[in-house]
């Protein structure tokens, strides 16, 4: 990489379709007009709620390969990843459809993963047409990383709402849409939070490291975009990041926002916010990318942050270690 | 060094950070819901009295227990008592109905996985601990008092 890190993309690959779905409690939340399907409940007509999840993913695929107006022959690959085991959502979604399968996992920062590498795929001239789809549920990530659903116990404060939803995008090297000018790929960063409940203190590091590495090799700094915007960090993360980039000299201001803390309304209930690989997809794949079609933004930085924990790692007393992407979409 | 260092620094920052638990509410709330499920075991206890004038004291609790134990997985079953659980923390965790509850929970959540690997191996991952700690409590307890009683 010419810069650490960084890559600053030369011939400028657009998104040229965007899409997201959601669940029944995220559609009654702040985003919840800017979806394009809001399902009926968190079952969406399947048996289980795994089956719900890779279903959502189709859903994503289909629908933004529809509203990109191309047909499923013209991808030349697809780019995603979920929270599941073996991210078997998105790759049992990928089954249903005949492009090449990248897996990828960042855990809650897979959106902005997918979408990095497959902007310099597309830059190299590699590609054509590369989609790119995150998603997660609720009710398989509680099952897997959590307790039984209907188990009578309460949430720590510090916890988080893992969203039900789906985004998916599609990019391309021609076309109309917003571009992708440069990627910063994060490095993983643990600074000793061992608390599972506190997701938000142990990304918060990463989301840090990244943003100052990429203010730094791009010239930025935070006043030059119109939104600078962190995943699912929720309400204690975003504050402990910008203490922590106070400490550096930059101040986020009122341009920042954390997408699991702006997703539910108050009265949800959900603690210090959403969470999960469909908080930062279904905001961007909806509301954000809605808004650079309005005009309302010329130049946002997308950085989701994921906890790369697995439940062995966090029974055997591992601490939780943070990885953050950023990627910068302008019109 | 330096890192273990600023980890620590780290960590303390951010536990002056974390929003807290209040605890008099929620001691308050668990009270009062531990303490109405108590009052409707005993509730139980002598209507069983009531009916079956002739029932021994220990059998009416057994069966007292069955009752609870039932209706608290019904209650699971119906998405009630994580309702209740949320609410009311402690109080209905400790009482035999939180045994149900984190017996019958893992049950409903892993039916998917069929009756075998699904339900019957999942249904104690909450419980298990539970039942082993009793169960070597009680032995030990039994192995006391039976040095106990050789005096």
């Amino acid at each position: 990489m010419e810069r650490e890190q960084t890559i600053i993309l030369k011939n400028k690959p657009k998104i040229v379709g965007f899409y997201a779905i959601a669940g029944p409690k995220e559609g009654k939340g702040n985003f919840g007009p800017y979806f394009d399907y809001v399902m009926k409940n968190d079952h969406f007509g399947e048996d289980t709620f795994e089956k719900a999840e890779r279903k959502m993913m189709e859903t994503a695929l289909s629908g933004v390969i529809e509203k990109s107006k191309l047909t499923a022959k013209e991808i030349d690959l697809m780019i995603g990843g979920d929270l599941l085991n073996q991210i078997i959502s998105s790759s049992y979604a990928a089954r249903a459809f005949e492009f090449p399968f990248i897996g990828v996992y960042g855990a809650c920062s897979t959106m902005a993963e997918s979408m990095a590498v497959g902007s310099v795929l597309i830059d190299g001239g590699y590609c054509k047409h590369i989609v790119c789809c995150t998603g997660s549920h609720f009710s398989t990530a509680e099952r897997q990383y959590r307790f039984p659903l209907e188990l009578g116990n309460q949430r720590p404060p510090t916890s988080q709402w893992t969203v039900t939803g789906a985004g998916a995008c599609v990019l391309s090297k021609e076309g109309d849409g917003p571009h992708i000018s440069s990627v910063t790929f994060g490095k993983v960063v643990d600074w000793g939070i061992g608390d599972v409940n506190d997701m938000g203190a142990a990304m918060a590091p990463a989301a840090r490291d990244t943003m100052l590495n990429h203010f730094k090799n791009t010239n930025t700094k935070p006043e030059d975009y119109d939104l600078i915007v962190t995943g699912d960090l929720g309400k204690l993360g975003a504050e402990i990041l910008v203490d922590l980039m106070e400490e550096e000299g930059y101040k986020l201001g009122v341009n920042y926002g954390d997408c699991g803390q702006m997703y539910f309304k108050y009265n949800q209930n959900t603690l210090c916010g959403g969470s999960g690989a469909g908080c930062s997809a279904t905001v961007l794949n909806s509301y954000i990318l809605k808004k650079f079609k309005e005009g309302q933004y010329k130049k946002v930085l997308f950085m989701p942050t994921g906890a790369l924990l697995s439940t062995t790692s966090s029974q055997q007393g591992d601490t939780v270690p943070g990885v953050c992407h950023a990627i910068v979409i302008e019109a | 060094m330096e890192d273990k260092q600023r980890n620590l620094q780290y960590n303390r920052y951010v536990n002056s950070k974390i929003p807290k638990t209040h605890p008099w509410p929620t001691l308050f709330y668990s009270f009062i819901v531990g303490g109405l499920i108590c009052v409707l075991g005993q509730g139980i206890n002598d209507i069983i009295m009531v009916l079956f004038p002739y029932m021994s004291q220990a059998s009416a609790w057994a069966i007292t227990l069955i009752v609870l134990i039932f209706l608290a997985s019904f209650l699971t079953g119906l998405g009630i008592y994580d309702q209740i659980g949320k609410f009311a923390g402690g109080g209905s965790i400790v009482p035999i109905t939180g045994f149900s509850n984190s017996i019958a929970s893992p049950s409903i959540e892993f039916k998917s996985e069929g009756i075998i690997y699904g339900i019957c191996v999942k249904m104690f991952t909450i419980a298990g601990p539970v039942i082993v700690f009793g169960t070597v409590s009680s032995v030990l307890v039994g192995f006391i008092y039976w040095i106990i009683g050789m005096f």
